[in-house]
């Protein structure tokens, strides 16, 4: 017998009846509950501590503007707890063998899967991020983060070529408020598998997941003291910034206070690493995926409320297209739901904070003021709660506010360009170069404009893609240093000499007997009288301060010359000069740089005899040791140029379908402050790694020695080294290298002189956040050490290259 | 430049034949993990619950192309299918199927087992599924199924001549289908599983709209993969453009491995978010499936009891 349906009559609706449910979506309010304290402690030695200070202040959700919790407020002795906790938990930690370090971070990996939808729940609640983020997102990535680097933490010594290496001990990492679960992910789980403990802070307005994963922490049985999570304000973080006992400061958050804290690290030898903000470019030619590309759009500015530093921030759309792109976009945008982040149809929450909101307001209005033309989908926005609508300009000019500062909130700029180079030199006339995307289906088009884009990251036909595989980081003010992937580990390990080089180090120790120099001659009498002279743009000059020292032989009798005095003018030209030639140095090929270095060190070898004598004379050195120096110099010369065609980056396996490469490129321009000692090879082993990486140089000599640098220039002039890739300015140390600290053209310093002047150095270089090294005057520049692949670290930073993959 | 008479068909709200602008085909780019993304995005975050799921799921029986298209299809499995579809609900008699779709045979039959319903008779013609047989025969058999009272025609393209480079005969071949339908509405088939590349779909799709059609549809159910949701929307970015441009509105309708409730409401959903509702109408829109109804019929009872039910509940079309 056939049954019948047993619909409940009184429950059903004929589709008349609910045709006014037609097309809407309804509610979809997550359901699972969760259970937050009232009140939350400090969490050090893996025991909640209530702090100290007494003091808790209270976070409230920015959907509803509903208390939250208290949250514990750290002061000084608290933070100060907690990295003895961590020098503590150091002891075991960095002593655990890397197998087991990998057990433990897995655990956390899981433990995090396991309790994944609690943490989105919690992360929505307190970041306002809708929750199909958190939970689609956000978690599921931090989770692969950990991951990622517990497979790392018993294979080091592969990641970096069988190189010796150790962890830096208490690391202090200050994350923000807008990916807060993800930023925790990003910066233990790295720190942790290269063996270091912790004291981390969250954002104050977002510290509830942190403290869960520290309830994970302690729940995965890892040993007391290797993580340490302090909550509080922003002088909390100032105090772990401070505190003398912490080896390396990891922050995320704001230009502003990365420059702050720069500042406060100068030198204090603490290792440093910044992801600060942005202003990403976004480029659609008019052969781009079209609506993959409208789509992209949507991803780089409104994904996160905005709330992202590589937020695709400035749209440039080639001109032909530029109307048609904005009216899908805006049809797209009519799409978006802004609302409770709980609704697992929602795609824009409210902004994390009430100051937030106020400057994302704030820059709207100086849009608008400015003569850009705002719009605004009719979207209707909850009647409480922080929210703000997405928002485009057009009409707006570079030389708008809103083109150039970053908003941090769904606002974007868009702009027109009317040719490939155009829209790269639009793209990076920023301060910023963190993210950028390229939207084309010429894939030759897309890898030309990917290489001449300054920005750590380019995203070829999507935007906003992230995993634990793929490096991320600033070039510029966006930061240095790269979370992800192998060149992630190198920001938590001190690394040491490769030991595969065991037997050229015996080998530079000790130069072979059997030189073929004969024996240095006592000098020729009375030589031509020689200008040494400056090296400017490839050409030969005279300090334009007119103003000259004397260099005397090494007894202080014999007038050497009378060497030019550079002056802050001449910086100005030498700086020029190298960044009008950096753009074709850095598009030379490898092998063409490789060659022009192989023919400095032809050309140094063939003088060697003349430099040897010169460097005893200068520095009263025994000619022995003087013609150590040359031929190190020259071995210093063919390693590099060697390396020039070798230096590779890695195809990374991404959770994503995308190819994926991160590849070495040059910084820019690279000042160069040699050492006081060691005349040639003092110089030599920065520049010959500088110049093979693909930077110009402008090169500050020793003081003391000068003539040895000076003499170089005939080597330059001999060697086809193109104009203005290397520039000479001869002068004091202390009044050239601020000058070079503060010159924004100028992308990295390698200093070496006094800890004063180091120090003034690294604080001058926040006026545009360049790279900076430092080394002392105890440095033995015939050392070995400086020749090993990660000495050339320091000339290159890492670009990685998004592109998809798909038919 | 649109013929007065393009013109005046468009407002009448029939697309006409457009003369053929290979120009367009060139422009068209698609990137397919951005496709895949953004059906992922919508499946993700675009579910209706509850009363409007109830409500969503009902109006997308409105929009079935109930089929059956088997060389052993008879009268008898005619009737039943019949059935069910003018009943697909039994508890909300004014829900009914849009079309019943079928093999030429069965069109005489069908509009006798319809008669005096508004449910059309579709039949698939050009020598359905593979198309390959000469051109006068498809425009026979086409006018043929319209004689017989075929309310649509759903045509296969040439995939000979779209693989082979020669998009004028695919424009024509379809070009002169549209005109053996006369009065009948013309759905083309693009066979998304045997043309390549995602783009392809996008220029097969373009070059349909440009020669009449009413409809652009996936697939024929006979190949794998059928209708998947990023053919799909490719298929309606090409119809959203084709609009923009002329104003025409053209049909969307996937078909071929629809089978659940929820897939019928993540179509919708797609219509939604690109073409918007006015797109989400028998008019406009319509799911090709066989075995769909059961699990709707399944999920309204879900919906309106909370319990799970059985298939042995449901009765067989």
């Amino acid at each position: 017998m056939k049954a019948t349906i047993t619909f409940q009559k009184d429950n059903m609706k004929s589709l008349a009846e609910l045709k006014k449910k037609l097309f809407d979506y309804g509610l979809n309010p997550e359901t699972t509950t969760i259970e937050i304290k009232p009140q939350y402690e400090l969490f050090i030695n893996n025991e909640w501590t209530p702090p100290l200070s007494g003091q808790y202040y209270q976070t409230i959700n920015p959907a509803t503007l509903e208390p939250i919790a208290k949250i514990a407020c750290s002061n000084a002795e608290d933070v100060n707890r907690a990295v003895e906790a961590a020098q503590e938990g150091f002891k075991t930690w960095s002593k655990t063998p890397p197998a087991e370090r990998a057990k433990y971070i897995f655990a956390l990996a899981r433990m995090i899967q396991e309790r994944s939808r609690e943490i989105a729940i919690l992360e929505t609640l307190d970041n306002g991020k809708p929750m199909r983020e958190s939970r689609d997102i956000d978690i599921p990535t931090a989770a692969r983060h950990f991951f990622y680097y517990a497979g790392w933490a018993d294979k080091l010594p592969e990641a970096f070529h069988g190189a010796n290496m150790e962890p830096l001990g208490v690391v202090g990492q200050i994350i923000p408020w807008n990916f807060p679960f993800l930023m925790v992910a990003w910066k233990v789980a790295p720190a942790l598998a290269c063996g270091n403990a912790v004291v981390l802070k969250p954002a104050n307005t977002t510290p509830l997941t942190a403290l869960a994963f520290a309830q994970i922490c302690r729940d995965a049985g890892l040993p007391p003291g290797v993580v340490n999570v302090v909550t509080g304000r922003s002088d909390t973080g100032a105090n772990i910034v401070a505190h003398p006992g912490v080896a390396k400061i990891a922050f995320t958050g704001s230009t502003e206070v990365g420059k702050l804290i720069r500042k406060a690290v100068a030198g204090t030898a603490k290792r440093l690493s910044l992801e600060l903000g942005g202003k990403s470019p976004v480029i659609v030619f008019e052969d781009a995926p079209l609506y993959q590309a409208v789509e992209g759009v949507v991803d780089a500015i409104f994904f996160n409320q905005g709330q992202v530093c590589c937020a695709g921030s400035r749209l440039f759309i080639e001109e032909k297209i530029a109307d048609k792109f904005i009216a899908l976009l805006k049809e797209r945008m009519m799409k978006i739901r802004v609302g409770d982040p709980m609704d697992k149809n929602t795609d824009m929450g409210p902004i994390n904070n009430q100051n937030q909101l106020d400057t994302i307001r704030r820059y709207v209005d100086i849009g608008q003021k400015e003569g850009a033309c705002l719009w605004q989908p009719p979207c209707a926005l909850p009647a409480t709660g922080l929210f703000f609508p997405p928002t485009i300009f057009t009409g707006v000019e570079p030389a708008h506010t809103i083109a150039q500062e970053e908003i941090f909130g769904p606002v974007l700029a868009i702009m027109t360009f009317r040719t490939a180079d155009e829209a790269v030199e639009l793209a990076n006339n920023t301060c910023y170069g963190l993210g950028s995307s390229v939207w084309t289906k010429d894939v030759s088009k897309m890898i030309a404009v990917a290489r001449k884009l300054r920005a750590g990251t380019v995203w070829g036909n999507s935007h906003n893609k992230f995993d634990a595989a793929a490096e991320f980081g600033g070039f510029k003010e966006s930061g240095f240093g790269r979370e992800g992937g192998p060149q992630g580990l190198w920001e938590y390990l001190n690394v040491k000499r490769e030991t595969g080089s065991g037997k050229n180090e015996q080998e530079d120790k000790k130069p072979a007997s059997s030189s073929p120099l004969p024996a240095p001659r006592s000098p020729l009498p009375a030589p031509v009288w020689k200008t040494p002279k400056m090296l400017i743009g490839g050409k030969q000059v005279r300090t334009e301060s007119g103003r000259y020292w004397k260099i005397f032989d090494h007894t202080g009798k014999q007038l050497l010359a009378n060497m030019n005095l550079g002056s802050r003018k001449d910086i100005r030209d030498a700086v020029e000069a190298a960044r009008n030639a950096w753009p074709g140095w850095a598009k030379a090929t490898a092998y063409n740089r490789g060659q022009i270095l192989y023919r400095m060190a032809e050309m140094l070898s063939s003088r060697a005899e003349e430099f040897t004598e010169k460097i005893s004379l200068q520095t009263g050195v025994a000619p022995q040791a003087a013609r150590e120096e040359v031929l190190i110099s020259i071995k210093r010369l063919l390693y590099w140029a060697g390396w020039s065609d070798k230096y590779t980056g890695t195809v990374n396996p991404v959770a994503q379908t995308d190819f994926n490469i991160t590849y070495p490129e040059p910084i820019g321009v690279a000042a160069l402050v040699a050492p006081r000692t060691y005349p040639l090879a003092g110089f030599i082993s920065k520049l010959a790694p500088a110049m093979v990486a693909g930077n110009t140089v402008v090169l500050v000599p020793s003081q003391a020695y000068p003539l040895t640098a000076t003499d170089f220039i005939e080597v330059l002039d001999t060697s086809d080294v193109p104009s203005g890739v290397v520039n000479i300015v001869t002068g004091k140390p202390e009044e050239l290298s601020p000058i070079l600290a503060e010159h924004r053209e100028i992308g990295m310093i390698d200093f070496s002189g006094p800890p004063d002047l180091a120090k003034k150095i690294e604080e001058l270089s926040v006026s545009n956040l360049k790279r900076v090294w430092t080394s002392g005057e105890q440095t033995d520049w015939l050392d070995p050490e400086l020749q090993t692949r990660a000495q050339l670290r320091r000339y290159l930073e890492f670009k990685t290259v998004w592109i998809t993959s798909g038919y | 430049m649109k013929t007065a008479q393009e013109s005046a068909m468009a407002r009448s709200g029939r697309n006409p034949i457009h003369s053929f602008d290979p120009n367009i085909l060139a422009h068209l780019h698609v990137d397919a993990t951005g496709a895949a993304a953004r059906v992922e995005k919508i499946c993700k975050t675009r579910m209706p619950k509850k009363e409007h799921q109830a409500a969503w799921l009902k109006a997308a029986v409105t929009m079935i192309d109930l089929t059956t298209l088997e060389g052993a299809d008879t009268p008898g499995k005619l009737e039943r299918l019949g059935a069910k579809g003018l009943r697909p609900i039994p508890d909300d008699p004014g829900v009914r199927v849009a079309a019943l779709c079928v093999y030429g045979n069965l069109v005489e039959r069908a509009k006798k087992i319809l008669q005096g319903t508004p449910i059309k008779v579709a039949a698939v013609s050009t020598s359905f599924p593979h198309g390959q047989t000469p051109l006068p025969i498809k425009i026979e058999e086409t006018k043929a199924l319209v004689a017989a009272g075929a309310d649509e025609i759903d045509m296969v393209i040439s995939r000979n001549a779209f693989l082979t480079g020669d998009y004028y005969r695919v424009y024509e071949e379809i070009a002169e289908i549209r005109e053996a339908c006369g009065e009948a509405h013309l759905k083309v088939i693009l066979e998304t599983g045997e043309i390549g590349e995602l783009k392809n779909v996008w220029v097969a799709g373009e070059i349909a709209m440009q020669a009449g059609a009413d409809f652009i549809k996936t697939s024929t159910g006979k190949i794998n993969p059928a209708a998947t949701m990023e053919v799909g929307l490719i298929m309606l970015n090409a119809i959203n453009e084709f609009h923009r441009r002329g104003g025409v509105k053209i049909g969307m309708k996937p078909a071929g491995g629809i089978r659940s409730a929820k897939q019928s409401l993540q179509w919708l959903a797609l219509v939604k978010e690109t073409l918007g509702d006015e797109w989400l109408t028998p008019e406009l829109f319509r799911l090709g499936a066989s075995g769909l109804l059961d699990d709707i019929g399944r999920q309204l009872h879900h919906l309106e009891t909370g319990q799970y039910e059985s298939y042995d509940y449901i009765p067989k079309g």
